[in-house]
């Protein structure tokens, strides 16, 4: 009953009205970058990090949240009425949604998307605070020998899965944790790779790095490769779905859901790879698969409760962990730490309003979503009609006062725009910038973790796989890696991440 | 399948991978030249220029023993991590060629980063309104649909919007224009 009291708790946090402002915020942006093509949640959350310095950390974790969310919710939109997907996460929407949306049945397609997505964010509510508590007191038993490994783990994982050249990934990985240590060195003291510039001397600023990469690499990307944008607008029809409607979709909700939350936990996984899957496993159930692509709802239904239940999980391992699962919760844990909380199992004995008001916040955000969006659709689409050459400066002014207003040097600036240089080049080099992300918000900690583990085993680094737990994780890493090298499981894996 | 691919070229699209390039040429120099074009190779050369400084940098850090990591210590391990994969990555590529495909716009790709560094240095000496307005003018022109009214209107907005929601919503503490 206790996770009763909890939520409650939580809810009383996020019901307060400065959190239900930052929420709505949160779902609001979040739903308009959604809808956008060319701009997602990793570098609007970026962006806008540097204006959530003066809230307070609960707040501000609440509207960045709604922002990741939110955009979820707003690629469907699109994909649904104008066959446009804002984010790559409802891609697979596209296939049967705008069939349906063709059919003169949009309004259905959008309000069953609306509630499946409400269903999953429902589900993964109690899944987090279900699993999160009990997670965070197996971690809170840790020493450093588990955590150099759970991070171990969490980095290879993430670069298994991610999309692209496996071996890049890793690579990419190392190279972020590299970047991570850039500054001055927490045991010595000395300034470790700051080539004399003062202002590297508390280590590269993750706003930078994120923004930088994710936002104006975006842009050069983007303008590299000008694609136009024609929009026809089908007729949204009726919101409301018939008996039949929600009857054929129950299960796949059901199904997308559960499969969005396992591959939410995974590290490296996009939650576009969970809506892929849960729409491959919808159609192999059916009993007549040859409906889907032609307006088959429970195309709909699957992959929008799995993106949005991926979306949310995604939160289980940063919050009790202190793992970040992907570029956005990345994003978070740097939240975390411009607001001075450490991140990892602590954060929930030490700030509970943080961490239960945040679950509280989603469901909240969730509800938002569903009463404000289906009446502004018409809203929404009429923006995809701004030309992208008068959205990218926007996102430039954004970007650069961000920079700009964290340390109020003009050096992080060029900094960012040389990311911006080198975010295009991995573009090129077929290199994902998201492990390296990764490695670099952990680089610090593991290195502080691998310095205390030996420490503590006398230099002896045969302390990774006697202690149990931590010869688990690296026993999982490497079983990760033996099965991705395998041709079969390579094959597959290449069909799912691209 | 029938998705219309967008112009949404954010990190979550998946990279395309292309099919091994059919039987290798039996000319050696003409094998060299396809190796430079592709991306592995340049990956490669990247990785290991990075592995390789990070090494030789650290080398001024004391590198200390296990029991005892001195500061050279991590980085001068993840310098030789990142040169054996750079190497790895060069000769998988070989094998498979997978050529540089992207193309990226020059004028893009120049007059972003310089947009930002006028930025930079405006804040520096002429206060947040210049900044803004030389942000905004230089990073529009980076687009080939520049057009002169739109961006001065386009110019005009976002600088107040900017001035309205930051320095008087925000109370960022900046100088509209130096020296007033």
């Amino acid at each position: 009953m206790e996770i009763f009291h909890n939520l409650i708790f939580g809810f009383g946090v996020a019901l307060s009205m400065q959190n239900l402002i930052y929420c709505f915020i949160g779902v609001l942006v979040g739903t308009l970058i959604g809808v956008l093509p060319g701009i997602g949640p990793l570098a609007t959350i970026a962006m806008l990090l540097p204006l959530t310095y003066n809230v307070p950390p609960v707040a501000a974790l609440i509207m960045l949240a709604g922002i990741y969310y939110g955009a979820m919710y707003g690629g469907s939109t699109t994909s649904i009425l104008v066959n446009l997907p804002g984010e790559t996460a409802s891609v697979i929407t596209c296939l049967d949604g705008y069939q349906m949306a063709r059919q003169g049945r949009a309004g259905v397609a959008l309000a069953i998307s609306a509630i499946g997505s409400f269903f999953a964010g429902t589900v993964c509510t109690l899944i987090l605070a279900l699993f999160g508590p009990p997670l965070a007191n197996m971690a809170l038993k840790f020493g450093s020998p588990e955590y150099f490994s759970l991070m171990l783990m969490g980095l290879i994982t993430a670069a298994v899965l991610a999309h692209g050249d496996m071996l890049k990934s890793l690579a990419m990985v190392a190279l972020g944790l590299i970047l991570g240590i850039v500054g001055s060195d927490v045991d010595s003291g000395i300034k470790r790779f700051c080539f004399d510039f003062y202002e590297l001397a508390d280590g590269i600023g993750f706003v930078v790095i994120a923004v930088g990469l994710f936002a104006i690499g975006e842009i050069i990307s983007n303008l590299s490769d000008p694609e136009e944008r024609v929009v026809f607008t089908s007729k949204v029809g009726s919101l409301y779905p018939t008996k039949q409607d929600l009857k054929q979709s129950f299960g796949p909700f059901m199904r997308g859901t559960f499969l969005g939350a396992f591959f939410g936990v995974l590290p490296g996984t996009t939650p576009a790879i969970a809506s892929f899957g849960s729409y491959m496993v919808e159609k192999k159930i059916a009993r007549d698969p040859s409906r889907f692509g032609r307006g088959a709802i429970e195309g709909v239904a699957a992959p929008e409760a799995a993106n949005n239940a991926d979306a949310q999980c995604k939160f289980i391992p940063m919050l009790t962990l202190g793992i970040p699962a992907s570029g956005v919760m990345a994003l978070m844990l740097g939240a975390l730490m411009i607001h001075g909380i450490t991140p990892g199992p602590g954060v929930m004995t030490q700030k509970p309003d943080l961490f239960w008001g945040l679950i509280a916040s989603m469901w909240i955000g969730n509800l938002m979503l569903v009463v404000l969006n289906l009446p502004l659709v018409g809203m929404w689409v009429s923006l995809l009609k701004v030309p992208y050459r008068l959205l990218f400066p926007a996102i430039m002014v954004f970007s650069a006062i961000g920079i700009y207003s964290t340390n109020n040097v003009s050096f992080d600036v060029y900094l960012a725009a040389i990311f911006g240089i080198l975010g295009i080049t991995w573009r090129v080099l077929g290199c994902n910038p998201v492990p390296m992300l990764l490695g670099f918000v952990l680089g610090p900690m593991m290195e502080e973790n691998l310095r205390r583990s030996l420490q503590v085993s006398d230099g002896d680094p045969s302390v990774f796989v006697t202690r149990p737990i931590s010869l688990a994780f690296i026993l999982v890493a490497a079983l990760i890696l033996i099965v991705m090298v395998l041709p079969a499981v390579r094959a597959g894996r290449d069909d799912i991440t691209g | 399948m029938g998705v219309r691919i967008t112009m949404t070229r954010n990190v979550f699209t998946p990279v395309p991978t292309f099919p091994r390039q059919g039987g290798r040429s039996s000319k050696d120099y003409r094998m060299k030249l396809q190796l430079l074009k592709t991306k592995d190779f340049w990956a490669g050369v990247m990785l290991i220029a990075i592995g390789a400084a990070a090494m030789i940098i650290s080398q001024d850090y004391r590198f200390g023993s296990a029991l005892r990591m001195g500061p050279g210590f991590f980085p001068t391990i993840l310098g030789g991590i990142l040169i054996v994969f750079g190497l790895a990555i060069m000769a998988v590529g070989v094998r498979r060629g997978e050529k540089i495909q992207e193309k990226v716009s020059l004028r893009a790709l120049i007059l972003l980063p310089l947009s930002l560094v006028l930025f930079g240095e405006l804040m520096k000496h002429a206060g947040f309104v210049p900044a803004l307005v030389a942000l905004v003018f230089v990073s529009a022109a980076a687009s080939r649909e520049f057009k002169l009214k739109e961006v001065v209107l386009l110019m005009l907005v976002l600088t107040v919007a900017a001035v309205a929601l930051f320095i008087w919503g925000l109370g960022l503490p900046y100088p509209l224009i130096k020296g007033f």
